[in-house]
């Protein structure tokens, strides 16, 4: 459709690939090839916090063999013919290749198990509940429904078009691109997949090169077990990436950081390719004080350094909580952190540790900024060789501290204490809509109110994270959390088209749609448009009031 | 246009406003919907005269295709808008225990936008509705091609709206750059794949999502049709799909025709006849039919003629009257493949047929194209319109019938790939403005010690036996009766 024919945006024309490292600063590696650049985007965009959880983007990489570009773009070419040939649409297909990931993760247990522990130290436990358990349960949901998710959506029809029937139908939407993270590298590649797959798509992948050993795992894996003429891997990093989001997709989801999900959506603006983004935030966790404390500090604890040593999107990441209540809570948390991870929790094998060195140089410097450092009451213990950091309770730190305006995506737990607990709605309120907002109440009103007051992705009550295993919940940001959701049959519909297909009859023909326009046909039109049986019949006998 | 300091302003302004919750409320939501009715209702001849102004389009034309249209979506909206604004719950598994899990939608906050020329009402208000619904703040930026309907809808709306959460741009591309330099929560644009992908990567910096209702090449695959009611209700359907739908300026009018070659004369021969029933022997001077927009569409239209193999496929109308911006309903046969008039949409009232041995080689031919925002199929084949279903892809399907999805409420409308991103109309236009928030409630009196670490095996065959729903097999090992099966398992890499 024609219309506002503004030439805008010179600036935007950035969209282009040319030779500028937007995202390479810390980027050592000598490179002619091109690169997406942004950097007008980047500089002028305001409140923009860098999630560097996952920047996957931005590491130092070895020399490795040079990326060949043309490479990708055959790649692609050859996936789409695939999709093109039809294979992908069939049930049977769909079902064959969830059964192959779930017999691939029955199968590959304990060398997932091993990649992950080699990735991030996470534990054998944590990586079965949050990784691999999840994976299983995506496979099942997905087997068992799918056939109901396939049948087109049967709709009521009006007046207006009758005599019609209707429905909206799911399509695949194509070839669809998935980057996925390291912090659950399995779990954030194979997820996304399987609603994919559920969908009919063919489905590129692209792992974080900064979990290298989950990500030649999956590679490996999913030559062995799935249908490779439609289902990929590719390896890499910035420059593999780049080679990615030149090419023509008909979705993208994303997980990573926001600073580099604008990078995405801008190059999927040059195809007006639709996106799904799931990024991060501060996500806070508000705790009052008629609360059952030992359950409440528990389950703050399993939603931050249970989770990936707080290396999570849907962490914990700071507490909101009263002046009263502060030094109760926080004498809770200590015990129970000795409970959890011992006196020395350095030695412990059940925590995770910091993924990289910049990722440890990050966190080191947030906790060393002047005025933040001495307000450590708990831990702040380091070892850099081993890339371990003590879970770390610090108190009312500076609001404008970097700690406070960045995600935090580590163990430092910053507890920031107000007069009356709803004086927490303006303290989340005033940063950007988190992917989660946790409440641990007990009254009913201040709920509700929690519920009507606070923007945010998702919201749990009295517990954290475990909303993320809720099937028929969809899981997604809003605002700098991102755009999108998926889960359950929200992955099925994330990579759906809604094809809304109308039916009609030869019959039942009214002239009023027809030129020559009349007064009687005008009068009649409206009676048919408001529906009301009693002036349809007198505009047809021509006794309309109008 | 004021300037980009005074915009910045309002636009604080409107979040305050939005902040105060007072958009939220199912009242505020319900009085804004009933004064567009009212708006409606009141400048019913005025709305008439701005659109014979602009696009010479006559009033019933504009009843069917705005007015009316809207006031159906608007009643719909209203007696929906309870049900549309309460949550609903989802299911949890049986571990759960005392978790409540639902799903409420909210508001996005400020949202923007941009509605075309061609039905300049409809385009502006249908999004408006939506987003009002869904309780957001509104800037509503229109289409300076259509200016007097702009001025019109400019003019009224903060009569009959709450002024302080939804504003009226008009203007032109500066407007419209420093809008799109300002952060939204959601952008819905109406118009151009070429302008969308420009709003698509503004928006990709503030990481806005973005609605684009683009457009396509649509066409329409005709049959055999063996009855001659059938053909003839098929013809004045696709008559009056292309030549009644605002001069075939319209994002889901038809652009062109695929038929097979033994039943093309016949079809035209009845299109000549149905065009002359409709539209009068001398359509200049008809009221019934749209002009072109403006100077430069209409040249743009011309220019798609000029080429000497297209002009030599003109069997039917083709004059063209450059004072009045008025192009004759026109018909082709089978103009070059390659011609600007197939390759671009044509978004006037001419109209390509083109040829095939068989209908199914529709198929293919729609397949090697942009994904179109819609298909119209005429058949009363059912394996045709199986294969059309599940073979093609396009934003929605309308079998023996073109244009009338459009008004229907329960279906999604929107496009895909190069038509689109996003849907709306009826509940649609609700989700497109609004988030879908997650919500689950837990109780503190379940809690599972084995969630949590020191982990050990027996945690570990607990929390399997959870994952899969096994509850006897939890009891079992809680109670000792079942032995660990990770009790030997240690991972080789452990140290």
């Amino acid at each position: 459709m024609e219309s506002i024919t503004f030439q805008l945006l010179r600036d935007y024309s950035a969209v282009g690939f040319g030779a500028n490292r937007a995202f390479s600063y810390r980027f050592t590696r000598k490179s002619n090839q091109t690169r997406v650049s942004f950097p007008k985007l980047i500089r002028t965009s305001s409140g923009f916090k860098s999630c560097s959880a996952t920047l996957s983007l931005m590491v130092e990489v070895e020399e490795k063999p040079k990326f060949d570009a043309d490479k990708t773009a055959l790649l692609v070419k050859e996936v789409r013919k695939s999709f093109n040939s039809g294979k992908t649409r069939s049930y049977e297909w769909r079902v064959s290749q969830l059964k192959s990931i779930e017999k691939m993760v029955e199968e590959k247990e304990m060398e997932i198990t091993e990649a992950l522990h080699k990735d991030l130290s996470k534990p054998a436990f944590e990586a079965f509940i949050s990784e691999i358990s999840q994976v299983k349960s995506s496979c099942k949901l997905a087997l068992k429904e799918l056939s109901s998710w396939m049948i087109p959506e049967k709709v009521k029809t009006s007046l207006t078009t009758y005599p019609s029937s209707a429905e909206i139908v799911s399509e695949p939407l194509g070839v669809v691109l998935v980057i996925s993270t390291w912090n659950f590298p399995f779990l954030l590649s194979l997820d996304p997949v399987i609603g994919a797959i559920s969908a009919g798509n063919a489905v590129v992948l692209k792992p974080s090169e900064i979990a290298p050993a989950t990500s030649l795992l999956l590679s490996n894996l999913v030559q062995e077990y799935l249908d490779n003429s439609a289902i990929r891997v590719v390896e890499g990093a910035v420059d593999e990436t780049t080679a990615l989001l030149a090419q023509k997709w008909d979705k993208i989801l994303y997980t990573g950081s926001a600073r580099v999900a604008r990078i995405v959506m801008a190059a999927a603006a040059k195809h007006l390719t639709p996106v799904i983004l799931e990024l991060g935030g501060k996500c806070p966790a508000v705790v009052d004080s008629n609360i059952d404390l030992q359950v409440a500090v528990r389950r703050i604890i399993a939603g931050k350094w249970a989770c990936n040593n707080g290396q999570a999107c849907i962490g914990v990441d700071y507490i909101i909580t009263t002046n009263a209540f502060a030094p109760k809570l926080i004498h809770s948390l200590r015990h129970e952190l000795e409970q959890f991870f011992g006196k020395d929790p350095m030695k412990s094998k059940d925590i995770s540790r910091i993924v990289s060195s910049s990722h440890f140089a990050r966190l080191v410097k947030l906790l060393d900024e002047e005025n933040v450092s001495d307000k450590v009451v708990f831990g702040g213990q380091r070892d850099e060789n081993q890339l371990k950091i003590a879970p770390t309770i610090l108190l009312d730190v500076p609001e404008d501290s970097q700690i406070m305006q960045e995600e935090i995506f580590g163990p430092l737990m910053p507890i920031h204490t107000v007069e009356k607990l709803e004086d927490s709605f303006e303290v989340i309120n005033s940063k950007q809509k988190p992917l989660a907002a946790y409440l641990f109440t007990n009254d009913e009103l201040l709920k509700k109110d929690f519920v009507q007051n606070i923007s945010s992705g998702g919201m749990l009550i009295n517990d954290t994270v475990v909303h993320v295993a809720t099937e028929g919940l969809p899981f997604g940001g809003v605002g700098e959390s991102g755009m999108g959701s998926y889960h359950g049959k929200f992955s099925f519909d994330a990579f759906s088209h809604k094809k809304a297909v109308l039916y009609r009859s030869f019959a039942g023909d009214a002239s009023i749609r027809y030129p020559p326009y009349s007064p009687e046909k005008q009068r009649l039109l409206k009676a048919l448009i408001s529906g009301n049986i009693i002036s349809i019949i007198l505009a047809l006998i021509g006794w309309s009031r109008d | 246009m004021e300037s980009v300091g005074d915009l910045e302003r309002d636009l604080e302004g409107m979040r305050e406003y939005y902040s105060q919750g007072k958009t939220k409320e199912a009242s505020w939501r319900k009085s804004q919907l009933k004064g567009l009715l009212t708006l409606l209702k009141e400048k019913e001849e005025d709305i008439f005269k701005a659109l014979k102004q602009d696009l010479g389009k006559h009033h019933v034309e504009a009843f069917r295709d705005e007015i009316g249209t809207l006031t159906k979506s608007l009643n719909n909206a209203l007696g929906s808008l309870k049900e549309w604004m309460s949550g609903r719950k989802a299911i949890l598994p049986k571990i759960a225990v005392l978790s409540t899990a639902e799903i409420v939608p909210e508001p996005l906050g400020l949202v923007l936008i941009f509605s075309s020329w061609n039905y300049p009402f409809g385009l502006s208000l249908e999004p408006l509705i939506g987003a009002i619904a869904a309780g957001n703040t509104v800037v509503l930026k229109l289409s300076e091609l259509a200016p007097a309907c702009a001025s019109l809808l400019a003019n009224t709306i903060p009569n009959f709206v709450d002024n302080k959460a939804v504003k009226v741009f008009q203007g032109g591309p500066t407007v419209a750059e420093q809008l799109l330099q300002q952060k939204w929560d959601k952008i819905f644009f109406t118009g151009s794949a070429r302008t969308g992908r420009l709003v698509l990567s503004a928006a990709a910096k503030h990481l806005t999502p973005v609605t684009l209702e683009l457009g396509g090449k649509c066409p329409a695959v005709v049959d055999s049709l063996s009855s001659s009611f059938d053909r003839k209700a098929a013809v004045k359907r696709i008559v009056v799909g292309k030549y009644g739908a605002c001069a075939g300026q319209a994002c889901i009018a038809i652009d062109y025709i695929l038929a097979e070659r033994k039943n093309i004369s016949t079809l035209v021969e009845m299109m000549k006849v149905i065009i002359k029933e409709m539209f009068g022997g001398n359509p200049i001077e008809s009221h019934s039919i749209a002009r072109i927009i403006n100077k430069q569409h209409f040249l743009r239209l011309k220019n798609l003629l000029e080429d000497p193999n297209v002009k030599a496929s003109i069997v039917y109308g083709g004059s063209l009257d450059e004072d009045h911006l008025f192009i004759e309903p026109t018909i082709l046969v089978d103009p070059p493949l390659e011609a600007a008039i197939m390759t671009e949409e044509i978004f006037g009232p001419l109209l390509p047929i083109i040829s095939l041995e068989k209908i199914e080689d529709s198929i293919q031919f729609l397949n090697s194209r942009p994904k179109p925002l819609a298909i119209y199929c005429f058949t009363k084949n059912k394996s045709l319109e199986r294969r059309m279903i599940s073979e093609t892809s396009s934003g929605g399907v309308v079998f023996n019938d073109a244009i009338i999805q459009y008004a229907a409420d329960s279906l999604p409308f929107g496009g895909v790939g190069e038509s689109g991103v996003g849907r709306y109309h009826g509940k649609f236009s609700f989700d497109t403005f609004s988030h879908e928030k997650a919500i689950t409630r837990r109780s503190f009196l379940t809690d599972f010690w084995f969630r949590y670490p020191p982990w050990n095996a027996h945690k570990w065959q607990l929390l399997e036996c959870a994952y899969n729903s096994d509850y006897l097999g939890l009891l079992l090992v809680i109670l000792g009766l079942k032995k660990p099966r990770r009790g030997s398992y240690q991972p080789a890499y452990s140290h």
